[in-house]
Parts: structure tokens; sequence; C-alpha cells
């Protein structure tokens, strides 16, 4: 420990002295055990989900490819189930494809509730109180019975993608509001009216001088929509009122449930996607607390 | 003779409350100042917390608008009916000092960015004039460019940050700037730093300043003309030596008395116990 | 008599080791009240916090001793490590900010009621109280509100009624006046110097404001980079300051009446004047009871 005296103690213990001479100095404030291992999770199972693919020997969706329900081998690595699709390859493909919605999801839901939530917090006036008006109605609606809803109507004639949508639609209300609140508390500082005497208009105040203070809620908002999609359509595929052809986390289980594999003796079958499905919550929970953690300690010394 | 400040009848009110129980507070009452004069003058309005010093300043730097009442800066009006400027306008007119130097700046942005962004929106300069104005600005409030140059708010001091915020406001070449207690978070030692600096921009860059505080010495020592605010209501006016050598109203008395001065106790000290 | 033994106490701060008050010699004689002044940084309250008890991570005691001169009710004598329990009793604490520190969800008097080792008859404390606060000019039924109800010169009123409730024999006031208007401060100045005439305790108050120092103190000294630079009776630093950094502080201060330039001495020292302020930690006696600390020897050092 190198013995240092500064002449502005209580600036030290209030604001950490920036000893190094450019901005965030370097960046391992960021990294935490949490973080670090939620990274790593997702790294995994991000990149294996995405670059596997192009190594499959057949499209795990079509049925009775192969014999049904072997066991585990070299061959087929989790076995087969009662379709006669390889287990592995088909959660292989799951992974991929709930991760897709889920990242789809959170961007569209991102990008559209710090949008209405930024404009509304920072511009005030009449203008936010209709927006919040239509923000807080979609808030009221219950996303989960919707879908149900809508699920039973059309009965897996949508695309995969029509479910993401649906979630975007009735989703992005909630952060919206959080975001506004920030956007409220913000718009108070001086630096803002700083910005306004420099010259700025509102976009680039609520770009530049708003949106790097608003940066690390919407990193951790954004995982959290990311779990929350891929949750909700797992949700849906397990009662069966998504495309459950098309292989996500949710769908495996739905047809595991369907062939009872819990009977038959095929814990594999069910038991893999179980474990695949917590281990990326895992890993985007982790992360997500992960970044929360190491904002709240920056923060916190700064 | 050009008038430097008149308010008319100023008159803000603020409703806290909901719908029911609603309350009223009447941050200025029937402002009237005026100020005429040839050459650029320091105009200083002393008051305590509550006294509608900080909402007059925000008045005529348009963060609030009068509830009735009228403000006139250098012949412009600025606040209230009438007031025709354009934002681009009142900026090069009117420009501001805050009084927390630590929140002037964005903690994510570099603080010369401000005063750069300043010279090409509201003085609508070209990237070269701009440079020449910001390092021209930085030197007049005795900084040096190439020590400011991409650095952030925490690399600084509180008194750097307040001096930085003086060069930024000087850009537009504004006729009046309003300073609200603008070395009230700054140690006692550097205080008159930034102080003798508005006394200079005074004398030779030819501003004017409005210079809002609750410390009545500084505020003798620089200005030429002195407000007494006391709940919204300006209780006294006049030129400074003259208000605060002989005080007519008995608030501006109070406050005079009440001042910790080092040139005579408030009681007799008693005698210490060996 | 409170003696401070070459005090030293230090920060540890995200693996380094921050000096706040670098080795500190005094004497506080009893029954008078004694400035502490400097700018922010200079470690004037960590040397309050230090010297009330309030030592904590990330704060520690890195060097030297207090001998505060008490016994405690156990009869032993008080050191740092059992001045807690002589709290509000030997010793009490006025802060900066009263908001802070009172108990906003409940009534004043519970705050007085509350006191460990007060007597067990709440309502003798009570009528004790209220008269109490009679004294100190408050309306008596102040106890009955919260306090977000009263203005802030009466909240700290309050917390000299609190603080000197049982009579402590030294009272510490970190800048207590420095939130508050400019009347309702010589209102609160007066009040202490009144209590500390009447109970003969001794009273250390922290201010930047040089002029609070001149009101209201017996003695002062100036605390620069975490060392005292100049101990002596506050007639005597104010008429003829020893050393440059008081002599600065001093010449900082417009006086209404006086048209002379001021803050000279603040623009010359500039960059290096850091370093000409910077001192021994030991003390001289250049004039009778007026003490200055010679400049740092190896002021190259410290960089």
């Amino acid at each position: 420990m190198t013995s240092t005296f500064s002449t502005d103690p209580e600036a030290v213990v209030a604001v950490p002295v920036v000893l190094t001479t450019d901005r965030r100095g370097n960046l391992l404030w960021l990294f935490n055990i949490r973080l670090l291992i939620g990274l790593v999770i997702l790294a995994v199972m991000g990149l294996g989900s995405f670059i596997l693919p192009s190594f499959a020997p057949a499209d795990p969706s079509v049925q009775a490819t192969y014999m049904s329900n072997m066991p585990v081998s070299s061959i087929h690595l989790l076995g087969t189930n009662s379709l006669g699709q390889d287990i592995f390859w088909f959660l292989v493909f799951a992974i991929r494809n709930s991760l897709m919605l889920g990242i789809v999801v959170g961007v569209g839901v991102t990008v559209i509730a710090n949008i209405v939530g930024l404009s509304a917090g920072y511009i005030g006036g009449r203008f936010e109180r209709i927006v919040m008006l239509f923000v807080d109605t979609f808030i009221t609606v219950p996303l989960l019975p919707i879908l149900i809803i809508l699920g039973a109507l059309i009965r897996g004639n949508t695309s995969f993608l029509t479910v993401g949508l649906i979630i975007v639609v009735f989703g992005w209300a909630w952060d919206a509001r959080t975001v506004r609140s920030l956007a409220l508390s913000l718009r108070e500082r001086e630096f803002i009216n700083m910005a306004r005497f420099s010259g700025a208009n509102t976009l680039h105040i609520l770009f530049r001088e708003i949106f790097p203070y608003v940066s690390a809620y919407i990193v951790v908002g954004f995982i959290n929509v990311v779990l929350f999609a891929i949750n909700t359509e797992a949700t849906l595929a397990v009662i069966g009122l998504s495309k459950v052809e098309v292989p996500t986390l949710g769908s495996i289980i739905f047809w595991a449930l369907n062939y009872n594999a819990l009977f038959t003796g095929q814990y594999v079958w069910l038991v893999a996607p179980i474990v695949a499905t917590i281990t990326l919550f895992m890993g985007l929970f982790l992360t997500s607390t992960g970044f929360n953690q190491a904002f709240a300690s920056k923060r916190g010394l700064s | 003779m050009t008038i430097i400040l008149k308010t008319e009848e100023l008159n803000k009110v603020y409703r806290s409350g909901g719908i029911v129980g609603a309350r009223q507070i009447h941050a200025l009452r029937d402002v009237n100042i005026t100020v005429d004069s040839d050459k650029p003058v320091v105009i200083a309005v002393v008051g305590e917390s509550g006294s509608g010093k900080t909402t007059l300043a925000k008045t005529l730097l348009r963060l609030e608008a009068p509830t009735s009442g009228r403000a006139i800066v250098y012949d412009n009006v600025v606040a209230g009916t009438g007031a025709t400027q354009s934002k681009r306008e009142f900026l090069g007119l009117v420009q501001p000092i805050f009084q927390n130097p630590f929140e002037a700046f964005s903690r994510y942005r570099p603080v010369d960015a401000y005063l750069y962004e300043t010279a090409r929106r509201v003085a609508g300069m070209d990237k070269t004039q701009a440079e020449a104005a910001v390092a021209d600005a930085l030197d007049s409030v005795g900084l040096d460019h190439g020590h400011i140059r991409g650095k952030y708010t925490a690399q600084f001091s509180g008194g750097e940050l307040q001096r930085i915020s003086v060069a930024r406001a000087l850009i537009p070449q504004p006729k009046l700037i309003i300073a609200d207690e603008p070395v009230s978070m700054i140690d006692a030692s550097r205080r008159m730093i930034i102080i003798n600096l508005f006394k200079r921009l005074r004398d030779e860059a030819g501003r004017s300043f409005l210079y809002i505080t609750h410390d009545l010495a500084t505020a003798y020592y620089i200005s030429d003309f002195v407000a007494v605010m006391n709940k919204g209501q300006v209780v006294e006016f006049g030129p400074a030596r003259q208000v605060m050598s002989d005080p007519q109203h008995s608030y501006t008395r109070l406050l005079l008395d009440s001042i910790p001065t080092i040139r005579s106790r408030w009681r007799p000290r008693a005698p210490v116990a060996a | 008599m409170i003696r401070l033994n070459a005090l030293k106490i230090s920060y540890r701060i995200g693996g380094r080791i921050i000096g706040a008050v670098d080795g500190v010699t005094l004497t506080i004689p009893d029954g008078c009240i004694v400035g502490i002044a400097g700018e922010s940084g200079c470690g004037k309250s960590t040397l309050m916090k230090a010297i009330y008890g309030d030592i904590q991570a990330p704060m520690y005691l890195s060097g030297g001793s207090i001998n505060y001169g008490l016994k405690g009710l156990d009869g032993r004598p008080v050191t740092t490590d059992n001045i807690r329990k002589e709290w509000f009793r030997s010793i009490s604490y006025v802060p900066q900010s009263s908001m802070n520190s009172l108990n906003p969800v409940t009534r004043i008097r519970e705050q007085f009621i509350d006191f460990p080792g007060t007597d067990s008859n709440k309502k003798r404390v009570l009528e004790r109280a209220r008269d109490y606060i009679g004294r100190l000019g408050l309306a008596p039924d102040i106890l009955d509100s919260y306090p977000h109800q009263l203005s802030g010169g009466m909240r700290q009123r309050v917390m000299i009624g609190l603080a000197t409730f049982f009579q402590p024999e030294l009272i510490i006031a970190d800048e207590p006046t420095t939130a508050l208007d400019v009347v309702v401060q010589k209102e609160i100045l007066m009040l202490l110097m009144e209590v500390q005439e009447q109970m003969g305790n001794t009273v250390l108050v922290v201010s930047h404001d040089m002029g609070v120092h001149y009101q209201t103190t017996h003695k002062m000294l100036i605390m620069y980079a975490g060392r005292v630079v100049e101990y002596g009776d506050t007639d005597s630093v104010f008429a003829d300051p020893q050393h440059p950094y008081t002599k600065m502080l001093i010449d900082s201060l417009p006086t209404i009446g006086d048209d002379s330039m001021r803050g000279v001495m603040a623009s010359q020292s500039g960059a290096g004047g850091d370093r000409a302020y910077q001192v021994e930690p030991s003390l001289v006696e250049v004039k009778p009871n007026h003490f200055v600390a010679g400049p740092a020897l190896d002021a190259g050092a410290l960089a």
C-alpha cells in the first residue's frame, strides 16, 4: 500500500481522486466475481449456440431423423427423444433461438422505453402527462393473459418472431416509467442548465448530457428484459401456445411433457433443457447484478 | 445612459400542494429595481435564504416565467410581456454562473466541450474562431487552455471549475453576467480570486454583473449598487457604499449587525479560567 | 485539560492510506472556547471526530494518543477506547446539519427522554427539558413538535440543548452555524457563548469563517494539511499573525468599510503556495501563549 499525503482527504473520501489522467482509468472497476461468472456463462452459451449450429449434421427440428430413445453416446451426446430428434442439437438450436428472441425483444423494448421515458421525463409539462397516460395504460395491461388468449386464438399459426413482437408491445411500458423518473431527477441538475446556456437544444441535451447518466441503468435494464422475454416465451411454449415446432427452451419442455418423458424414463430429454434454462438465467442474472454492483460501487466512490 | 437592469412590478408566485389545501409562496413581490449607467456595473442582490434573490436570478435567466411584471436588461425586455428575443439572442445578452462548481459540468464530458459548444452554437463561430475564442476566454480567467483540454470535472478544484464557468460565460460576449452565489461553495481564501476576477472583467472587459449573494462583505467589496431583499421584496436599494454605511431599513441594519466582522466584538470577552 | 500527543489519524481507502491528521501535539485548556480554523481538507473535522471518539473504519488512529483528563462514571480515566460511554455525559457534539441528527419521525421530546442513563422518571426529565429549553430561547411546546416543523435556527438550538443538557465538560461543535442564515448565526453563537459562560465548560468550535472565530473564541488554532500551523489567544492571533497561512486567511476577508484590495496573497500563492504553507508538526512559542509551527524541513518529500 502506498502512503500518500493528500491535502484534500475529505474530498477523497467523497470523490475518489482520479490519479490517472484519462477519464475512466482502466476498466478494472467494472469486473467483480459475479459479473465475470455471468459473462463467462453467457459467452459460452451464446457463442456455443450461435457457432455450433453450422456444424449440425441435420436440422434438429425434423422429426424421425434418427432412431428414437437412444441413450447418451458419442454420436448422440444427449441421446435422442421419442420423436427421433437428437436432443443435444435440438438443445443447441433451442438456446440460440431463445437467445435471439430475447435479444430482439431486449433491443426493441430498450429503444422504445428509453426514447419515450427520456423525452417524457425531460420535456415535462403537457407532453409528459399525455405520454405517461399512455405508458400507464400499457403497464396495467397484464401481459401473460393477453398472450395466452392470443396464443389460443392463433394456436401455433404465428411466426416465432410475432410472439417476440407481442412481448415488445406489452413489455416496453414498465421500463419507460423507470427511465422517465431517472430523467426527471436529472432535469434539475445544474449541468443541464449549463448545457442550455451553451446553446444545446433538447435532442442534444437528451443524448449528450442525460444519456450517459442513465446508461448504467440501460445496460442492466436490457439484460433484465432479455431474461423476461426468454422466460415469457418459454412459459407460452410449455403451455403449447407458441410455435412449438421451432426449437426453443420452452418447446423442448413442451414436447418432453407431452410425451411423458418423466414416466418413460427419458430424464435427459426433460432435465437437459431445464438445466440449460437455469444456467442461462443464472448467466443473465449474474451479469445483470454484476453490472449493477460495478456501477454502484463506482457511483459510491464517485 | 443605458438601462442596465430594470424590473417593473415583477412578481412570482409558486403554488405547492395538490388540489386541496394548496399553498402559495410569494417568492417575488412587486420587485422594482432600476439601474441606469454609462459604464458597466456590478449590482449585488443580497438576502438570506427565502428572500427571493435566487428566484430573481432564475426569472432574469428565463428559467422561470414571472407571474406578472417584466424585466429589462440593457434595453431589451427579457422577461414578462413583450419579451420577444429569440433564444440565441438572449444567450448572447445574458449568461449565468451557478453556485455549485462540481455540478456545473457533466461528469462524462470534458469541460472544454461546453466552451466549444458555446462558441459554436451561441456565438455562431466556426471551428478556428471557436478555438481562438476558447483559448482567449480561458486566458482572461487565468487558465491555460493546454492544461484544461480534454479533462473532466473530477480533475479540477472548485475554484478552477468556477473560473472555467466564468470563461464559458464570457465567450458570447454577454452584456450581463448573472452570478448566483458563485463563491459560496469555495474556500474562503480562494474566493477573492474569483471576486477580483469579476472586478477586473467589469473594468477591463466591460461586462456588467448581477452578483447574488448572502455575503455582504464581498458585496460591499465589488458592487456599485446593492439591493437588499427580504421575503420576496426589495427593502433597500442604492449605491453600495451608501447602503452599507448608512442603511435606512431596519432589516438592512439587522443584516449588517449580524455579520461576524473582525473589527469589533458583539459582546465583551469573558475572562478565561486559567 | 485535553492533551493531544503527536496524534495521527488516517483513512484506509481502496488500498491506499490517506493521512488526514498528521501529527498534532496540543494542550487544550479548560473552561474556554477554542476555535479550529482551516479550509476544506485540512483535517479539522477528522480531528474533531477523533477527539469525540467517533473513530470508525475507514478512519483509524495511526499514531499518538489523546489524554482526556476526565474520569468516567466507573472512576477509571477516559481514553479513546471507552469514550463512547461518556457521550452526552461528559462530552457532547453539536453537528453541522441538525436535520441529519434529529430523528425525523419522533417528536423532539423523545430525543431528550431517550438518552441512556437518564433519570428513569420520564416525567421529571421532561419537565427539566421544558424548563431548559425555555432558557435557550425556545417556546416549551417545541418539545411536542417534529423536527421538520421547526426552522433551521430552532433545530440548531435544540441540538445545543441536547448537547448541553447533562452539563458536559467538553462540547464539540463542528461548523454549527455554517448552514444557517447570518442573522440566525449570530443568535446561535451568542447562545453558545452564554451557555459556555454559565457552565464553564470547554467548547471546541470548528469553522472556516474567521469572523466567527474572532467573535466567539478565546483561543484559536489554524490547521493546514493535517498539522497545526498556529495556535494562540484569538486576540493575539488576529492582531499579530505569525504564519503566512494565517496571514493569508485574514487577508482574504473583505470587511465593510474597508476599501483596500483583498485576496492578493491568495492569488500570489497560486500553485507553489501549498508547499510554502507546509509545516513541521511541532509548535514553538514565539510570544506568550502564541505558538507557531516551523516550515516543513522536507517539503519536497511530500509529493
